[in-house]
């Protein structure tokens, strides 16, 4: 149907593109990652396992990024909670509100992440709106410092900014279940509670996988909210392997956390798309 | 002839048709549905008995669909009542009422199992499991579909998949049960299988069956009674028989089966329509009558009192095997159908008559938006 050329034609820059820009900036961290520095502050390019052994022997390392996983699984858990009811909302009950209300869950995506996270150091700092607002109405009578430069801060934040990635994914599966089903399930008896978890819920697991699976991997990598926000205490696996990459000059340490990470989120990514699967019956 | 006054159906309004056997089961009083400004059911009244097999026959946005959602309690009508015995329907959600239904598409659960999507309404209903496993096997068995009961709805056939959603709403021993045009995404053969299996199940379960089809054959072949929606108003409620051979109004004698309609004037006893004549017992006046082509026949050699005669040229032909299907041009813009044994017809012009009795008197149906 189409000729040779035009195919060569609209394969190969694509194909290039990845090459350049993705499979050898990668190929090339994982030798760095087998490399070293020395005590001249150059990279010594022989082959051994010293950054991985480091890895697993330094606490620092694994306990930032067990961190880093229990403050994911906590932005995931809270976008869920946030997102679920609001694309069941949307889905079910909005009638002919639902585009308007659609656009306006859309719209803080195009607003820069950098303004939304600055936004909540205004807001939780400690002659922010909220303490101010406290103080104010004599709540509390000095302001509270666990609302800024801590965990609770990036997890509020992350959540703030990645429930829209939860609520897309949950809202499609809503949208793609036949409400004939929910007829046929009131016609059988089921009450409205019944019918959404007997038959609403499970038809949008892979919805509620799909989000899920954004909302933790985009969390795990994210370094700017515990870098704005997080304080010592907040402090996540990215801002380490940036600092590697940046003051300390650890190429080939920082190029080995990366590594390990990029396993884990691909296997991340691989079970939940095996699951979405499963759970799938279109 | 002398019955011919008797012929009319009643269509004294206030009426509310009732069922030839049996007691009633559910009543519709008076009721109505507007969508914005868009008037889809006025004024509906029937009764439908126990055990019954009722059609809701009509074209495409008759309302005939909504009449059904509207006694499953999808919709809500904008006016009138829905009562079984003395319990009032309408009011109550789907959940509480007694009444399953048969979607167009089925609607079977994609993620449950054969055997759970039938035993679904035992178990949100908290029915005992072993009552469950019993119920649902024996549902699965007058179905004839044991053999699937561990397969999901995606990996059995459309004709399977009716099944399924038959025996998922009668396992729960419905007073009622509603089948919104179930038969029309299936191919003509499974069709007409189909058909006579669901009505031999009907009968069978006792329970009574609404019925809605666009198809006029289908609706005559299985119902006890029809009833005939056009644009939100019932023209005719009545068996098959009754409907075809007295139908109501010239809508009803066209849309079920085909028919000569005649206009004609009535003076003193005799109808005058083009170059037909023929006595009637009804008042002087304009009339209409539906004519069935099968009552119409090549004339022999006597004529009598009670018939009609014309001479007419054959202007189409229509070969239906046993049969044939002509139209026959009489002059004065008369043209006649006619239905006769295939290979009877004459060469050239011919002449045809009809028994007066069977030019059946039907109201005018005026034109509706």
């Amino acid at each position: 149907m189409f000729s040779r050329a035009y195919k060569t034609a609209v394969t190969v820059p694509p194909l290039v593109w990845v090459t350049v820009f993705l499979l050898l900036p990668y190929l090339l961290m994982f030798c760095y990652s087998f490399w070293s520095v020395s005590s001249l502050q150059t990279i010594v390019h022989s082959w051994n396992i010293d950054n991985y052994r480091e890895l697993l022997q330094k606490p620092v390392y694994w306990q930032t990024l067990l961190r880093s996983m229990w403050i994911a699984a906590r932005v995931m858990v809270f976008s869920l909670l946030l997102g679920y009811p609001l694309a069941y909302f949307l889905s079910f009950y909005a009638g002919h509100r639902k585009d308007l209300l659609y656009q306006l869950v859309i719209i803080p995506l195009w607003v820069s992440y950098l303004v939304r996270a600055y936004a909540w150091k205004t807001i939780l700092g400690s002659d922010g709106v909220l303490n101010t607002l406290l103080q104010y109405v004599h709540l509390t009578s000095h302001p509270l410092d666990f609302l800024l430069y801590s965990p609770f801060a990036v997890v509020l934040t992350l959540t703030h900014i990645y429930t829209p990635f939860t609520f897309l994914p949950i809202y499609a599966a809503l949208e793609h279940i036949p409400r004939n089903l929910v007829e046929a399930s009131h016609d059988l008896g089921a009450t409205p509670a019944q019918t959404f978890w007997k038959i609403i819920f499970p038809l949008s697991t892979p919805g509620v996988l799909a989000g899920a699976t954004f909302a933790f991997v985009l969390s795990l990598g994210d370094f700017l909210a515990p870098l704005l926000l997080g304080g010592p205490s907040g402090i996540m696996i990215s801002n380490i392997v940036v600092s590697l990459f940046g003051a300390a000059y650890n190429w080939p340490l920082g190029a080995a956390i990366s590594l390990c990470m990029l396993v884990l989120v691909v296997s991340l990514l691989f079970i939940s798309e095996r699951l979405e699967k499963r759970w799938s019956f279109s | 002839m002398e019955s011919i006054s008797s012929q009319i159906a009643p269509p004294v309004a206030g009426t509310t048709p009732q069922p030839a056997k049996g007691t009633t089961l559910l009543r519709i009083q008076n009721v109505a549905k507007t969508f914005g400004h868009n008037v889809v059911l006025r004024n509906i009244s029937l009764e439908i008995a126990e055990g019954e097999f009722l059609t809701i026959l009509g074209e495409s946005g008759s309302g005939k669909t909504t009449l059904l959602r509207i006694i499953a309690g999808f919709e809500t009508a904008t006016s009138g009542e829905l009562w079984m015995g003395t319990d009032r329907l309408d009011g109550q959600p789907p959940y509480r009422r007694p009444v399953n239904t048969v979607f167009q598409s089925y609607a079977l659960f994609p993620h449950l199992t054969v055997e759970d999507n039938v035993g679904y309404g035992l178990r949100v209903a908290k029915r005992p499991a072993a009552e469950v496993a019993h119920r649902v096997t024996e549902a699965l068995e007058k179905v004839k579909m044991t053999a699937h009961a561990k397969k999901k709805p995606s990996k059995i056939s459309g004709g399977q998949q009716q099944r399924v959603a038959l025996a998922r709403a009668l396992v729960n021993r419905p007073r009622m049960l509603l089948l919104d045009e179930p038969l029309s995404a299936l191919d003509a053969n499974l069709r007409r299988q189909m058909q006579l299996e669901l009505k031999s199940l009907q009968r069978e379960v006792g329970i009574a069956f609404v019925f809605v089809t666009h198809d006029q054959e289908e609706a005559m072949v299985m119902s006890d009674r029809i009833a005939l929606l056009r644009s939100g108003e019932l023209e005719q409620v009545a068996t098959p028989r009754e409907i075809y051979s007295r139908p109501a109004t010239a809508y009803v004698a066209q849309f079920i089966g085909h028919t000569n309609l005649l206009k004609g004037e009535v003076n003193d006893g005799i109808v005058r329509s083009a170059s037909l004549s023929w006595p009637v017992v009804l008042p002087d006046g304009p009339a209409v009558f539906s004519l069935r082509p099968e009552h119409v026949r090549l004339a022999g050699a006597a004529a009598s009192s009670n018939t009609a005669r014309v001479r007419g040229r054959v202007v189409h032909q229509a070969f239906h095997g046993a049969t044939e299907l002509i139209r026959v041009d009489c002059g004065g813009g008369l043209i006649l159908a006619a239905r006769i044994a295939s290979g009877t017809m004459p060469q050239g012009e011919l002449q045809l008559e009809f028994t007066a009795s069977d030019a059946i008197p039907v109201r005018e149906s005026p034109e509706r938006v």
